[in-house]
């Protein structure tokens, strides 16, 4: 178990390392910063002096290390569109993107869910049928499209939820949050649907096809045999061993889920870092694409490390083959 | 020597025959699929036949024409079957010409990540050793990355290289290698496994017998052998490259207004959407899902028609 923890531990640093090299990568041979910073008509020597007191004269490898060092204490200097520090900035809009995100992966959970026992329970209904068309379309579908449709139906026509925003927010010390008024709550509705959708589907057909593989088993059978109620039967012992998979899907989706915000973000105007990051992309402001992929990557491979940990933890019969690889 | 048209009956004689065309005939969805989407092709690359109107040409355009709703609502215009947008251009001929750019992009996007995906899982596969271990560790590497972040990154990054103003004469260029870039771990991964399998069996080591060098072995008799399980992620890769497009030109990030593709359009119409002029958005909005949708279900029903299990 140890063996394994650490041999993830060295993977996921070497990951975070090629990650960062990237962004470096694209901090220094992207444009020339010199110029960025002062404009193009500096003269020659100022601009010698400026590209020595930047560093920008040092042996490569010297560089990268003080960029890892200044990455690791969240410098990544400033942003040239704001001119603000990048790493305010985006600590500023973690909280919009968070609290969307996990809104919108309970949504994606506390209905996908049912529905998938549902459907995997009784797959000739015709209730199943047309959740799993609808559930096709919802894959076809581009999250900014469904935005668009949801506006135009919660917003334009109905007029019931506004469609930009997130309402008024209440500061708690560094987090602003948008969960203690109504207008906040009512603000994250559409964004958090739209966000969620997709991973709704893709819970609902795992879940789907893991309950229809469970129900073949023989423990289900025996349980069956035994007496117990079917919602026995199909709660405490099929939908339970489906979870596993769920676990790690989940996980492994909130990671998409939060780069996808940047098209939800983008649709609803809602002031994460998303939308942050695509201002930075629209304006080559590129401290700000670095350390938007290196907070992403460093998100990514963390939310990667949990899952394998858990998947251990749940599984155990996971646990005795790992145990037998790690001894080889 | 068979006469061409006797060798074209021929084709037809066989192909009728086959798997594939049973399979097809089977299922109505199928069918209906196939037909949406060549109703979809042919209306997209014959734009400059079928449509109504050149929305290019800026001599036939009138201001006055702007935002008039579809032909049956009030005010709208025989002349102008799905209304018009902003600029006075009709709606139906956008969506046409808009359709070519998402196909074209989509198209070059899916042959530029099968291009890069084929050789380099075809190299790991077929060399082994360091090499496959390094192209395989940046494969999962970027594997645990979305798509669309990658193709974001790479738009970005390609921007600054280029410069703002360059970079819209090659938006259509940058867009294919970036959409391209972010695809092509499948297509790695999928032609290294089939390789590995391939590469032990008789055939293979007769080549090497004879003498013949290694990358001949592998072009010519290995990667024939591999190419099945490639084409059906390429149809459905299709679908999300449209996706992947239209999402980016959505973004901003993508094709500028001049050169509109379906994205593109929708991002236009998003701005009028409170204004009440719902048919500048949602008409390319439908086009573009129902496309979508038809080429997902042609993906679908080819892996299942070529999976030898389920035969």
């Amino acid at each position: 178990m140890i063996a394994f923890i650490i041999r993830r531990l060295v993977q996921a640093a070497l990951v975070m390392l090629a990650v960062a090299f990237i962004a470096f990568a694209m901090f220094n041979y992207v444009g020339d910063p010199v110029a960025i910073i002062a404009g193009q008509d500096l003269p020659a020597e100022q601009r010698i002096e400026l590209r020595k007191s930047l560093g920008l004269d040092d042996p490569t490898p010297v560089r990268f290390a003080r960029f890892v060092g200044n990455a690791v204490q969240g410098k990544f200097g400033l942003s040239y569109r704001t001119a603000e520090p990048v790493g305010k900035m985006i600590l500023e809009r973690l909280p919009a993107t968070l609290e969307l995100s996990i809104v919108a992966m309970i949504v994606a959970l506390c209905v996908g869910i049912p529905m998938g026992v549902f459907s995997g329970l009784y797959p000739r209904h015709w209730l199943s049928r047309s959740m799993m068309t609808v559930s096709l379309i919802g894959i076809s579908l581009p999250t900014f499209l469904i935005g668009i449709l949801l506006i135009l139906i919660f917003a334009v026509l109905l007029g019931w939820l506004p469609s930009f925003g997130r309402g008024d927010v209440v500061k708690l010390g560094m987090w602003s949050t948008g969960f203690l008024t109504v207008s906040g709550w009512k603000a994250v509705i559409l964004p958090s649907i739209t966000l969620g959708l997709f991973q709704m589907t893709l819970i609902m057909r795992l879940v789907r096809s893991e309950m229809l593989e469970v129900l073949r088993t023989d423990y289900i059978k025996f349980a069956r045999a035994r007496g117990l109620t079917n919602r026995a039967v199909h709660f405490g012992h099929a939908l339970k061993n489906t979870l596993v998979p769920v676990i790690t899907i989940t996980g492994l989706q909130l990671g998409s889920i939060i780069a996808f915000a940047i098209i939800t973000e983008t649709v609803f105007s809602w002031p994460g870092v998303g939308l942050l990051f695509l201002q930075s992309v629209q304006a080559v402001d590129i401290p700000v694409m670095a350390a938007y992929l290196v907070a992403i990557g460093m998100l990514f491979v963390m939310i990667n490390l949990i899952v394998d940990i858990l998947y251990f933890v749940v599984d155990p019969r996971l646990r005795s083959s790992g145990a037998k690889a790690g001894a080889k | 020597m068979m006469l061409p048209t006797a060798r074209v009956i021929d084709f037809w004689r066989k192909a009728s025959d086959s798997d594939i065309y049973w399979s097809f005939t089977r299922s109505k969805l199928v069918m209906v699929s196939a037909l949406i989407t060549a109703i979809f092709i042919i209306g997209a690359f014959g734009a400059p036949y079928l449509a109504p109107h050149n929305p290019f040409d800026l001599a036939s355009l009138e201001l006055s024409d702007a935002f008039k709703p579809p032909a049956w609502e009030d005010g709208g215009e025989a002349k102008y079957l799905l209304g018009t947008d902003d600029q006075g251009r009709d709606l139906l001929s956008t969506i046409m010409y808009g359709s070519r750019i998402s196909l074209v992009v989509g198209f070059m996007a899916v042959i530029f990540a099968m291009t890069v995906g084929i050789t380099l899982g075809l190299v790991a596969g077929y060399l082994g050793g360091a090499v496959d271990s390094f192209i395989m560790r940046v494969a999962d590497v970027q594997l645990s990355f979305p798509a669309i972040l990658i193709a974001l990154l790479v738009d970005g990054v390609s921007r600054g290289i280029l410069g703002q103003a360059r970079h819209s004469d090659f938006a259509e260029a940058v867009l294919v290698v970036a959409i391209g870039l972010s695809y092509w771990v499948q297509y790695a991964r999928t032609v290294r496994g089939s390789v590995l399998v391939e590469k032990s069996k008789e055939y293979v080591q007769a080549a090497r017998v004879i003498g013949l060098p290694g990358p001949l072995i592998a072009i010519r008799h290995v990667l024939p052998n591999v190419l099945g399980p490639v084409l059906v992620i390429a149809t459905i890769n299709l679908a999300l490259a449209i996706i992947t497009e239209a999402t980016l030109s959505f973004l901003g990030v993508g094709l500028p207004p001049t050169e509109p593709s379906l994205g593109t359009l929708i991002r236009i119409g998003n701005d009028f959407l409170f204004s009440g002029e719902w048919w500048i958005t949602i008409f390319p909005g439908i086009v573009l899902a129902v496309l979508v949708l038809a080429v997902n279900l042609l993906g679908d029903w080819l892996r299942d028609a070529l999976n030898p299990k389920l035969r």
